[in-house]
């Protein structure tokens, strides 16, 4: 599904990823973790496509084309999720409004039909359940005013409802309590299929317990320098990064 | 200046206010059109009105009727309204019957044949035109207009909407409006006022509106100015505020080629509050300015202000924001925020906060700026398969929902926004 060749990519003239390849296949679930700034965000917003990287070399292959010419939008109307770190605040624009714009303008790029507000507000009330959030939020304005775990809920809410073929968690677990951990977990879990494929990038093994991973690489100055299966996680939990990253 | 001179010599109506309007006239002689030097307009030429000459309307017959004047203003069916065509009153499109029997709602010349000491005693009292020469030459000009006198805790719940159309009748003439209104002591009243135009003519309206807030009235004050694309709009607000009383303001515009709007309120009495919030809309070469002067007289009153413009095209936009603190005033709590929106190269914004503050127990803010659209708000919507276009549109409408989500006159908000909504967002899915 993802085949990612040498990247490098710079903020400005500093070379965060300095020759990551990774290969994602359909139904698989990889975590990426590493110390702070180890280039794991940046991998994922490279990914997403966002305007402040420019990537040097290297090259992104998604489900065959070349992931690297497509505009964001065309990115996210291909199957590409991004749950955001830190999910932007929209006041005035209902979350309900975004999200519709958003389903129905990746339907209509698939030349499908677009679907009228009142069966979309079905589909929402559906899916807002698997995040446990308040019907209320759905005419709220996008993330304003919300706290950080009902922002984090809200995010994993639009994949839910967007349904994207490759998803991508930069560091949903950052600033959530247990609870909100699980919640978010859980669905994340229920969106799995074997068509599509979620990349987990986090700094701690703690999401890990609910997300369990098929692949874990380790990150650290912009490279990858090990990677393994599910116990590779734990294993950082016990002895942190620095035998690693040491190492390497 | 002369043609003013030969028009003021042959006034129609100079039979009212005689004195108070020789010596409106003779201020104006005196002050002349404002110039760029002069500090309250240092961002606006006013040279496009002081050259043209501008007659009075070309008497005729209105061809308006009711649907057009909702199609036009919009409002609601329990809306009380007057309606001005070309600067004259048109009493088969006003409907304002149903007013509690306490108020008194008449236009200008009405109340100066029924009860001209009403009149007498209260018009040019607030609006001073001793140093605002637009004042001075509205005083001086002014054919009609309306008053309205809302007794001591009466309280109106259905808003009195004034609109004012011009249509082609109006090209190359100028209408002088007046609105007087007294809010005594415990009443609550909400006027929106409306500035429309069929098709594009060129014409220059020059509104003047003295309101009075009574101890613990309460007015809203909504103001929505959709004048043609071609024509000049001057308009000022005075208000004087007293104890525990409140006023509310809101100003829209995205008309005339070039605008000026004025709100000025002067709070007398302790603990009064003053919300001054608007919203401008510009695109081609079009002006608006903004000056807002809030006066903190007595202590322990509240100001607020909110105004954002977006600017597109090579249109100019000028926000002078003044708030004066007396030595009396003592915890006074003000808060000024001017944001605008830049869409395109060629737009550009003047913003002006002048804070002079005499008491030294006092909290006053102010913070303005001048920007694009937030990149990374464009790229979140970009990465949920928005395209870009769309996503500048919803972005910038969010920039407007912010102001306009302070309107609490339900159905007006819901107009305004979707009058903005259309203008970006359905612009840029054809």
């Amino acid at each position: 599904m993802l085949k990612i060749e040498n990247l490098h990519a710079n903020v400005g003239d500093k070379e965060i990823l300095k020759g990551i390849s990774l290969t994602v296949n359909a139904g698989e679930v990889h975590a990426i973790m590493g110390p702070n700034g180890s280039g794991k965000s940046t991998l994922a917003q490279v990914i997403a496509g966002h305007p402040g990287y420019e990537v040097t070399s290297g090259s992104v292959i998604y489900e065959g084309a070349d992931l690297l010419a497509l505009q964001p939008e065309e990115r996210a109307q291909h199957g590409i999720f991004l749950a955001f770190q830190y999910p932007v605040e929209i006041p005035g624009v209902t979350n309900a409004y975004f999200l519709r714009s958003a389903y129905n303008e990746i339907r209509k790029a698939r030349g499908e039909e677009e679907v009228d507000p009142m069966d979309f507000l079905d589909l929402m009330e559906q899916k807002i359940k698997l995040v446990e959030m308040d019907e209320a939020m759905l005419h709220r304005s996008v993330n304003a005013g919300f706290s950080g775990g009902e922002k984090k809920r809200n995010e994993i809410l639009q994949m839910a409802v967007l349904a994207p073929k490759l998803a991508i968690l930069d560091e949903t677990d950052s600033g959530l309590d247990i609870d909100a951990l699980r919640i978010v977990a859980h669905g994340v879990n229920q969106l799995k299929r074997p068509d599509n494929a979620t990349i987990v990038v986090t700094h701690y093994q703690r999401l890990l317990n609910y997300i369990v991973p098929d692949f874990v690489h380790v990150l650290a100055a912009g490279r990858i320098v090990k990677s393994g299966g599910k116990e590779l996680a734990l294993e950082l939990e016990a002895k942190g990064y620095d035998w690693i990253t040491e190492a390497a | 200046m002369s043609t003013y001179a030969d028009a003021f010599a042959a006034g129609p109506n100079a039979a009212w206010l005689p004195e108070l309007r020789k010596s409106a006239f003779d201020r104006f002689t005196a002050l002349g059109f404002p110039t760029t030097r002069n500090e309250d307009w240092h961002f606006t030429s006013v040279t496009k009105i002081a050259e043209r000459v501008f007659k009075p309307v070309k008497a005729g017959k209105n061809t308006l009727s009711t649907h057009d004047v909702e199609q036009l203003a919009g409002g609601e069916s329990d809306w009380h309204r007057l309606v001005f065509v070309n600067g004259k009153f048109e009493k088969s499109l006003s409907n304002f019957a149903e007013l509690p029997a306490e108020v008194t709602v008449a236009t200008l010349q009405e109340t100066l044949k029924e009860s001209p000491e009403f009149v007498a005693e209260r018009l040019g009292k607030l609006a001073s035109f001793d140093a605002h020469p637009f004042t001075a030459l509205n005083t001086a000009f002014a054919q009609d207009g309306v008053v309205i006198h809302v007794p001591r805790g009466v309280v109106v719940d259905a808003p009195l909407q004034i609109v004012h159309i011009c249509d082609e009748k109006a090209a190359g003439a100028s209408v002088h409006p007046r609105l007087l209104v007294v809010a005594e002591a415990l009443s609550q009243f909400t006027i929106v006022e409306n500035y429309v135009a069929v098709g594009t003519p060129s014409y220059f309206v020059n509104a003047v509106a003295e309101v009075e807030v009574g101890n613990g009235a309460i007015v809203n004050h909504y103001k929505v100015q959709r004048e043609s694309t071609e024509a000049f709009h001057v308009g000022t607000v005075q208000v004087t505020q007293g104890k525990d009383s409140v006023y509310h303001s809101f100003s829209f515009a995205t008309g005339a080629a070039l605008s000026r709007t004025n709100v000025y309120t002067r709070m007398l009495g302790e603990g009064a509050e003053a919300k001054l919030n608007g919203l401008y809309l510009m695109d081609g070469t079009q002006h608006a300015d903004h000056q807002t002067f809030v006066e903190h007289i007595a202590p322990n009153c509240a100001s607020r202000e909110l105004y954002k413009g977006i600017l597109d095209g090579t249109s100019h936009g000028v926000f002078n924001g003044k708030v004066y603190v007396d030595p009396q005033a003592q915890k006074t709590d003000g808060k000024q925020t001017n944001h605008a929106l830049l869409l395109s190269e060629g737009s550009r914004v003047d913003t002006k906060p002048q804070l002079e503050i005499f008491a030294d127990d006092v909290k006053c803010t102010h913070g303005a700026t001048v920007g694009k659209l937030d990149q990374v708000g464009l790229f979140y919507m970009k990465s949920r398969g928005i395209n870009a276009e769309s996503a500048r549109a919803l972005l910038t409408y969010a920039f407007a929902a912010e102001v306009l989500e302070t309107i609490e006159l339900d159905a007006l908000r819901v107009q305004l926004e979707a009058h903005v909504f259309e203008h970006f967002v359905r612009q840029s899915q054809e």
